[in-house]
């Protein structure tokens, strides 16, 4: 087995598991301070970035873009809170499920009809080239674009991790996620504490689009991330922000590594199911997966 | 006024038990059986069977599949697809491989092999709940599919994957035309779904439903978990097999692992959401719901006359929004509005 080569996968897997953990982020950002399981987090990542892009191709400057994109999440993000969510406060889960399914669908639809279904390319500024003093001193081929890409994540994590341990709003979401009416009755305003959940996850889907879109350009598939996103989430546990990371990580290597050395022997295309599989099996050994809360049930 | 149950006395078990209770319920539902069997044969239009109520009836089986699962035992299951591609892809096997087997034993052998696969993926339920068993019944779907792509010997090693479905004959009748197909159909549902309406009111589906509403508890008063869990998981994906088998025969005369994909197995959840969670008739109408929707839309597009690409986005926004709507106004679904309006059916014309 060539030792090169391996490390050249390995590499590959962890930048892209870096890349799965920020869709996961903006599910577990939900999830954690609502209680509500976004489906439609791959919608946002989808919308966002074709905002972003379409804005640019009116001729605005990528930075003004961007910020007028930021401004769109937060809006959708208010809105959602404002006509599906709070509609829907004290609904068992599964309804508030389902509700972003139909979300999901409708930001689809309403993306499509804004801007139009053509794969859009989108130029970050950042080459997508191997990095020379790697090749060189190693031997090993790893993407410039792919370090930079881990590298935005790596801030964004370490940036939301800080806000929600070191800031009120973060302790006051914290609180929420705990308890809705606990939080109520100390006179936390979860409307408002949703609406910025819900702005911040729009930020992350924003981020995570355009990594992923300047990568394979901005199209419909981008809703499928989120597909790639629930294994990570089952395997770091819904609740756990250090999870979504190391479940991003374990999910990325392994998926590639298996597609490499055991994708051959099967067939190939391995890649869609084996997260969920490896997932699954880790379930049976930890049900909350590896950072969750113990689920503890009383009678 | 018509409608009142004062004067009926149950002086026996037999008559305390029986699935409909009030005699105004059995007048409807003999009425609806022998409209379903006579007054539609003799009346529908051919495109009126082949886009709405084959694919209607197939899909309430297929509802009705996963209600057993979600609503009545509590386990949400995101890869009905996945099922209904093995009982399709069972049927075809079974057609192919032993020669005159009868249509109606490949079809229950379909939905056996269904029924093994939802046993096999039925077991991390033992261990997860939630989401969790959610997310990881997404890997049913993806794995099934992958396999009946990827192994050549499930589609009989044909080129494009995409397999003519064998002609349906009982006993030296073939099935060809429109109404033979919806009479096949109707028998085959309306059978499961007397089936089923008796499970979820005897033994087993009181136990299904003490699991869902609290599986600690129900294994606490002597309800053991791991057969009542699997027995939903056997008789849902039962269901969800013979649904697929029927729906590849019957609706769209070819069996490929393509037609059954996530999309699918979201229309099904939907189904089963809009129509109401633990509610046979529920999954009727939920099925009814979402097979009319995109036909009434299409037909309300095509009036006003706009562009195909953006009707084809506006029904995606609208379905979404309908959706949200529906759970917001009734998280119970269309089976409960038909109980409330039961309720003041009875009382009617008189406020309380």
């Amino acid at each position: 087995m060539n030792l090169n080569f391996f490390f050249e996968v390995l590499i590959g897997g962890l930048l892209s598991g870096v890349m799965y953990a920020l869709v996961a982020l903006g599910f577990v950002l939900i999830y954690k301070a609502s209680g509500v399981f976004n489906f439609a987090q791959g919608a946002m990542v989808f919308f966002a970035a074709l905002t972003c892009v379409s804005l640019t191709e009116f001729g605005w400057p990528l930075w003004v873009a961007i910020a007028a994109t930021i401004v769109i999440m937060s809006l959708l993000g208010l809105a959602v809170e404002r006509i599906v969510l709070r509609p829907l406060v004290n609904q068992p889960e599964i309804s508030l499920f389902m509700a972003t399914i139909g979300l999901s669908f409708f930001i689809e639809g309403m993306a499509q009809l804004m801007w139009g279904s053509d794969v859009k390319r989108l130029d970050l500024g950042i080459e997508d080239v191997p990095m020379e003093s790697l090749m060189q001193s190693l031997n090993i081929i790893v993407s410039k674009f792919d370090v930079i890409a881990a590298g935005i994540c790596a801030l964004l994590v370490t940036g939301l991790a800080l806000f929600f341990s070191r800031t009120k709003v973060g302790r006051a979401l914290r609180a929420v996620a705990d308890d809705h009416q606990a939080a109520l009755a100390v006179g936390i305003p979860l409307q408002q504490i949703w609406g910025i959940v819900w702005s911040v996850a729009g930020f992350v889907a924003l981020v995570a689009g355009l990594l992923w879109g300047s990568r394979n350009g901005v199209q419909f598939a981008l809703t499928f991330v989120a597909l790639k996103a629930l294994p990570v989430l089952i395997l770091g546990g819904f609740t756990s922000v250090p999870g979504a990371i190391i479940g991003g990580l374990i999910i990325g290597t392994s998926e590639k590594l298996a597609e490499v050395y055991v994708g051959p022997f099967v067939g190939g295309g391995i890649e869609g199911w084996f997260p969920y599989v490896l997932a699954l099996l880790f379930l049976l050994v930890r049900p909350e997966g590896l950072f969750g809360e113990k689920i503890i049930r009383r009678i | 006024m018509l409608y009142r149950e004062a004067g009926q006395f149950k002086s026996s078990y037999e008559t305390d038990s029986q699935i409909f209770p009030i005699r105004q319920d059995r007048i409807g539902i003999a009425l609806l059986v022998v409209i379903a069997f006579v007054g539609v044969p003799l009346f529908a239009s051919p495109y009126f069977f082949s886009a709405i109520l084959i694919p209607f009836l197939i899909f309430s089986l297929a509802a009705l599949g996963l209600n057993i699962l979600t609503g009545y035992a509590g386990q949400l299951s995101l890869g009905s697809a996945a099922f209904m591609a093995v009982g399709a892809f069972g049927a075809y096997n079974f057609m192919l491989r032993i020669p005159g087997i009868p249509l109606i034993a490949a079809f229950i052998l379909g939905g056996l092999c269904a029924a093994a696969v939802g046993l096999l993926f039925g077991l991390p339920s033992l261990r997860v709940r939630g989401f969790y068993l959610a997310a990881s019944t997404l890997a049913t779907q993806f794995f099934v599919v992958w396999a009946l792509t990827k192994v050549r010997w499930f589609t009989n090693y044909s080129s494009s994957g995409v397999i003519t479905a064998q002609k349906m004959q009982i006993l030296g009748f073939d099935f060809d035309t429109p109404v033979a197909k919806y009479l096949l159909v109707l028998v085959i549902v309306s059978t499961l779904g007397l089936l089923a309406k008796n499970m979820v009111r005897s033994n087993v589906g009181r136990c299904w439903m003490a699991v869902r509403d609290m599986d600690v508890a129900a294994e606490v008063i002597g309800i053991p978990l791991m057969k009542t869990k699997l027995l939903a998981f056997a008789v849902s994906s039962f269901y969800c097999g013979v649904a697929g088998a029927l729906y590849a025969y019957a609706y769209l005369g070819t069996v490929e692992p393509e037609a059954y994909s996530l999309d699918l197995s979201f229309r099904i959840l939907f189904m089963v959401i809009i129509g109401g969670l633990g509610s046979v008739m529920g999954s009727f109408l939920g099925a009814a719901f979402i097979v009319l929707l995109p036909v009434i839309l299409n037909t309300l597009a095509h009036t006003t006359n706009i562009s195909t690409a953006v009707a084809s986005n506006l029904e995606l926004m609208v379905f979404g929004a309908l959706i949200i709507f529906f759970l917001i106004v009734e998280p119970h679904g269309l089976a409960r509005l038909w109980q409330i309006a039961k309720e003041k059916l009875r009382l009617w014309p008189f406020p309380h």
